[in-house]
């Protein structure tokens, strides 16, 4: 078996552990050997941290970062659901693209150059079911794949392939990641055992944090429950470490009330101040499924939506600022996900159903400013069920934060993803240089075509015309739902080319279908119409 | 009951308590019988003190019997007894005298061999073949009885060594678990293992060994308490009528040589009344002897007092208060005394009792290394292979054992002869089974089981909870399925917020709807590919997970 297949492979969390490190039994050996050791310390030296806040419920991404490039298409699409234009949250330098009246910390954020917004995330074949999307997002499976490991288990897997066995030890002393929840997510579970603690129950790190207890009921049972409890806290690993670095911040900043995400966040940045060696933090926050009256029918800027977004961006902003007075933010970069977006449409029920891809927000000191990607198109005449077409992978997103933030050699990162995307995983222009080595700037391709297609509109079939800088080169093609029909080319090149390919598409029906061009960190989309 | 009523009730019986108690979780509720509500809950109670875990399938067995009906079954086992245990092992090369005799499969209790190896590697069977017996117990109290007894005598079978020996304690312990306790002293005196075991096999007139006559009377009869006032001449008078026992290890079986016997009189103490234990001679000497031994120390009050406390120690309840030794223990003590003895009258009376229903006895009881692996192996209803199929229950049932005896309860192996401390070890009884130690260990084997389980030959066996949801009432209803998860798995309910806040977070993915958890069982249900199983199992698991890591968990 190959380092990178084994890295991936999905050993269901029924293996035993892994036995065999680069041949090495790491299981056999004396804990204190040189190897262990340095296996225990992690392959890679970082003080980097990467913050993850789940949206659950699948955020409705158009009016989150609203393209109004064309309002009347976003207006015609959305009607009930629409942002008036004017009310619109404009970011310095960027015209057609704006946030949700809500954000304006976001949009304060933004404006600094510490927020990165990146266009239409998704992956091939969208599942338009919560658990699935979700199950998919923390794996970075394929769609039509079952993976028994998150993506950032995997990762900590590799930093730290023998654990539990022997942590803490002087070399990591501290948690690999940390929830914020009751139950440790699918995201950090490794090969065989969740590679992250959760900090709520079952193990009440956050009652040692805030330092309330359950009740227990003054009975006999209570008694021993009591008893029981108080065994739990002393055998709990990483308890002192937590309550300590806890207790080293006296003094934070201030942070919106009644706010769950802010209390989440706020407890984050305490204990990476207070000196834990954290790599990974998970927060979450639910409620963005707006099947119906997701926005208020007399102000649209108002009600159940506007009032997550501005949960979420005034917490976030609070953090950023917090982290900023705290001196750490430089350590530390923000990511936002959600198990998909909504649908381009909205529904008479003034609420927007299950979507596909949609915009992720990075944020921090370190990350690369601005809009990544095209404003998304929409469709002139929006049907009920069109979804965005995908521009990037949250794969690539993924494999850019391990490669660049926490500096994994591109090897490596390509090993903890499915082989099947290995090749077409992008570094992605989202960090500045600072961090691990510099990410080249995708080729500037303004007022150059570099894909269309030829006859279009088309009947039967059509070319694909397109223009490579050279190196990885990737065509895909998908339908308005977001499903991946053909790859028809993939292919390294040792320079710059020219090239063509087919889009057979005799038997799919008329309409819209996008030829996704990737070459290195670029990436655009080319809408095509077939007619009949 | 739900949790506010059981807040409620445990407050309600300190109100109306006729007794100044200092605390409030004490209890005044004596042997009458429990008229109170007989729902699952009572019956869930009983069987996880009487048996291994309370299987659902039992619960629903019982549940449209009344409490004399279920007792009264619990009580009167009508499943035969386990077969014996079987050659499950290779003859080791060490041995001199491999038991090639036996064939593969077949059982060694009967067959005579003292070679060392063969007798380690027969051990190591017996406990397999234990563990086994226990997961497949019957529909009774029979097996927790067993274990009850093989921990009160305190017999370490690596200290003796000889498995068969160890066998045929256990069984003769099995033929009277439920009978007479008083006739299980005699025989048990003449126990091959006992007799090696408290060297009684030592025991002549020429030179007495107290080691049994001590533990008879401190361990296994009167007890050390205040008012247990024998003396140590009556040890060592009871020790001269204990002489004259051997073990013939050509038949694995006690005999009695006169001429090791002791034939003077026995003087005991004004304890006893000043009796005078007769010395006779003979072949039937040290029989007589020993009978009237016996009826000497049996006419004493405190051995019912003594054994009724042991019971109520390993089924009920640590702490014994004066309440609960005037209004349980004595009345217990009496009916046992008056039945001649007699176990079952006792326990009869105990398991139909206001006080073993008392809401203040429920949920007090930390779970034995037994109560975790066994209980938890029934209650998720892992299944094993045919009995046939030996090679590979023997090896499943071989890591279990391990895992009890990793959380520190070793099969008929107690760290000494006063058995396990969790039952006598003041003060902290119980809590002796949880410690930084042991709870991870606890923890460990629920993950494991839940996770990947393990497997021999091919064969595996794990906890299947999408199987478990299964059986359950309503499981496409999130609230349903954790509460009838919680009402099966612990005794006392968690609050509203915490299974809200479970189900969001576990059942439901972060989202707020119920019905998302409802359409992702129904699609399993409906339709169960790999896809819908896992995105149920994984939500399950963490579920169960999470519920066996809660401190509730380890509460009976």
């Amino acid at each position: 078996m190959k380092r990178r297949d084994f890295l991936f492979n999905s050993i269901p969390a029924a293996a035993l552990l892994p036995e065999l490190i680069d041949g090495y039994s790491v299981k056999a050996l004396n804990p204190l050997s040189p190897l262990v050791q340095a296996l225990m310390q992690g392959n890679t030296v970082t003080d980097h941290v990467l913050v993850l806040i789940q949206l659950f419920g699948g955020n409705d991404g158009l009016n989150t970062v609203i393209p109004f490039a064309d309002y009347s298409r976003y207006y015609n699409a959305r009607a009930n659901v629409a942002i008036p234009e004017n009310r619109i949250l404009r970011l310095q330098g960027v015209s057609g693209t704006g946030l949700h009246p809500a954000m304006t910390g976001m949009q304060t954020l933004f404006n600094e150059g510490k927020l990165r917004i990146i266009q239409s995330v998704g992956y091939p074949q969208p599942n338009f079911s919560h658990f699935r999307s979700t199950d998919i997002w923390m794996s970075a499976s394929n769609s039509n794949q079952e993976v028994y490991s998150g993506w950032a288990g995997r990762y900590l897997n590799y930093e730290f392939p023998n654990y539990p066995n022997g942590y803490p030890n002087a070399n990591a002393p501290h948690p690999l990641a940390i929830q914020i929840g009751s139950s440790t997510s699918l995201t950090t579970q490794g090969p065989v055992v969740n590679m992250g603690i959760s900090i709520t129950n079952p193990t009440s790190f956050y009652n040692l944090i805030t330092g309330s207890t359950d009740p227990v009921p003054n009975t006999r049972y209570g008694e021993e429950l009591k008893y029981i409890r108080t065994v739990v806290r002393q055998t709990q690993k990483y308890a002192d470490v937590i309550k300590t670095a806890a207790n080293n911040v006296t003094t934070q900043g201030t942070y919106p009330s009644g706010n769950s995400l802010a209390d989440q966040l706020k407890i984050v940045a305490r204990l990476i101040k207070g000196g834990l060696q954290t790599r990974i933090y998970i927060v979450s926050i639910g409620g963005f499924d707006t099947h119906s009256v997701q926005v208020n029918t007399t102000d649209t800027t108002t009600g159940i939506h506007a009032n997550l977004l501005k949960l979420v961006s005034d917490a976030i902003k609070a953090f950023q600022d917090d982290l900023k007075g705290l001196g750490i933010e430089d350590r530390v970069v923000g990511m936002t996900f959600s198990e998909f977006g909504r649908r381009v449409k909205s529904n008479s029920s003034i609420g927007t159903d299950h979507g596909a891809a949609a915009p992720m927000f990075l944020f921090g000191a370190n990350i690369e400013p601005g809009i990544l990607g095209d404003n998304p198109t929409l469709p002139a005449n929006a049907t009920v069920n069109d979804n965005l077409p995908m521009q990037y992978d949250f794969r690539s997103v993924y494999a850019t934060v391990l490669e660049k933030w926490f500096c994994l050699d591109k090897n490596t990162v390509g090993s903890l993803f499915p082989p099947n995307i290995n090749t077409q995983l992008q570094t992605l222009p989202l960090f500045k240089n600072v961090s691990c080595s510099s990410t080249p700037q995708p080729p500037s391709t303004s007022g150059d075509k570099v894909i269309w297609n030829y006859p279009q509109p088309f009947t039967q079939n059509t070319e694909i015309f397109f223009k490579t800088q050279g190196g990885h080169t990737l065509i895909q093609i998908f339908d308005t739902m977001g499903r991946l029909l053909a790859t028809p080319l993939e292919k390294d090149y040792t320079a710059p080319a020219t090239g063509r390919v087919t889009f057979y598409a005799e038997g799919l029906p008329t309409g819209i279908y996008y030829a996704r061009f990737q070459n290195g960190a670029f990436q655009t989309v080319w809408p095509m119409m077939k007619v009949r | 009951m739900d949790r506010r009523e059981f807040l409620a009730i445990s407050r309600k019986k300190t109100a109306t308590k006729q007794k100044t108690a200092s605390s409030q979780y004490r209890t005044n509720t004596g042997i009458q019988p429990y008229t109170g509500p007989w729902t699952e809950d009572e019956i869930i109670h009983l069987l996880k003190r009487t048996m291994f875990g309370a299987k659902k399938a039992d619960v629903d067995y019982f549940k449209n019997k009344n409490m004399n009906q279920v007792v009264t079954e619990l009580l009167n086992p009508t499943a035969p007894n386990p077969n014996p245990p079987v050659k499950d092992y290779t003859p080791s090369p060490n041995a001199n005298n491999p038991d090639n005799n036996i064939p593969p499969g077949a059982t060694w209790v009967n067959d005579v061999n003292n070679d060392g190896s063969i007798q380690t590697q027969r051990r190591a069977s017996y406990k397999r073949w234990l563990t086994g017996v226990m997961i497949n117990q019957d529909r009774s109290i029979r097996e927790k009885m067993i274990q009850f007894l093989i921990d009160h005598f305190g017999n370490e079978t690596t200290d003796v060594g000889n498995a068969n020996f160890a066998y045929k304690q256990q069984d003769l312990i099995r033929q009277h678990a439920l009978g007479n306790y008083k006739t299980l002293i005699k025989l048990i005196t003449t126990d091959p293992m006992m007799l090696r075991y408290l060297n009684g096999y030592l025991n002549q007139a020429s030179a007495p060994d107290e080691n049994y006559a001590r533990e008879l009377m401190e361990l296994y009869t009167l007890g050390k308490g205040p008012d247990s006032r024998y003396t140590e001449q009556d040890v060592k008078e009871a020790a001269k009528v204990l002489t004259g026992w051997q073990i013939n290890y050509n038949t694995y079986n006690a005999v009695f040589t006169p001429s090791r016997h002791s034939t003077v009189n026995k003087q005991f103490s004004s304890f006893f009344n000043n009796t005078v234990i007769q010395g006779r001679s003979g072949p039937t000497a040290g029989e007589l002897e020993l009978n009237d031994l016996l009826n000497m120390i049996f006419a004493q009050r405190e051995v019912a007092k003594f054994i009724v406390r042991r019971i109520y120690r390993w089924f009920v309840y640590y702490k014994i208060d004066e309440a609960t030794e005037v209004n349980v223990i004595t009345p217990l003590a009496d009916i046992f005394r008056n039945n001649n003895y007699e176990i079952k009258p006792v326990l009869e009376t105990l398991f139909k009792s206001e006080h073993f229903y008392d809401p203040v006895n429920r949920g007090c009881y930390i779970k034995s290394p037994l109560d975790v692996v066994i209980g938890s192996l029934r209650e998720m209803n892992v299944q094993f292979r045919p009995e046939s199929d030996y090679d590979t229950n023997y090896g499943l049932w071989n890591t279990f054992y391990s895992w009890m005896n990793n959380m520190g309860q070793n099969l008929h192996d107690p760290p000494s002869v006063s058995g396990q401390p969790a039952y006598y070890q003041e003060p902290s009884y119980y809590r002796i089974w949880i410690n930084s130690d042991t709870l991870p260990k606890r923890n460990q084997f629920t993950d494991i089981m839940l996770n990947s389980g393990y497997a021999r030959n091919g064969f595996r066996v794990q906890f299947n909870c999408v199987a478990f949801a299964q059986t359950l009432r309503n499981p496409g209803n999130p609230n349903d399925l954790i509460d009838e998860l919680i009402k099966y798995f612990y005794r006392v309910p968690l609050g509203a917020q915490t299974k809200e806040q479970i189900k969001k977070e576990i059942l439901l993915s972060g989202q707020q709807w119920d019905y998302y958890w409802t359409n992702a069982w129904t699609a399993y249900v409906s339709n169960p590919t790999t896809t819908n199983f896992n995105v149920v199992n994984t939500r399950l698991r963490s579920l169960f997970e999470y519920l066996f890591k809660l401190a509730e968990y380890q509460l009976i």
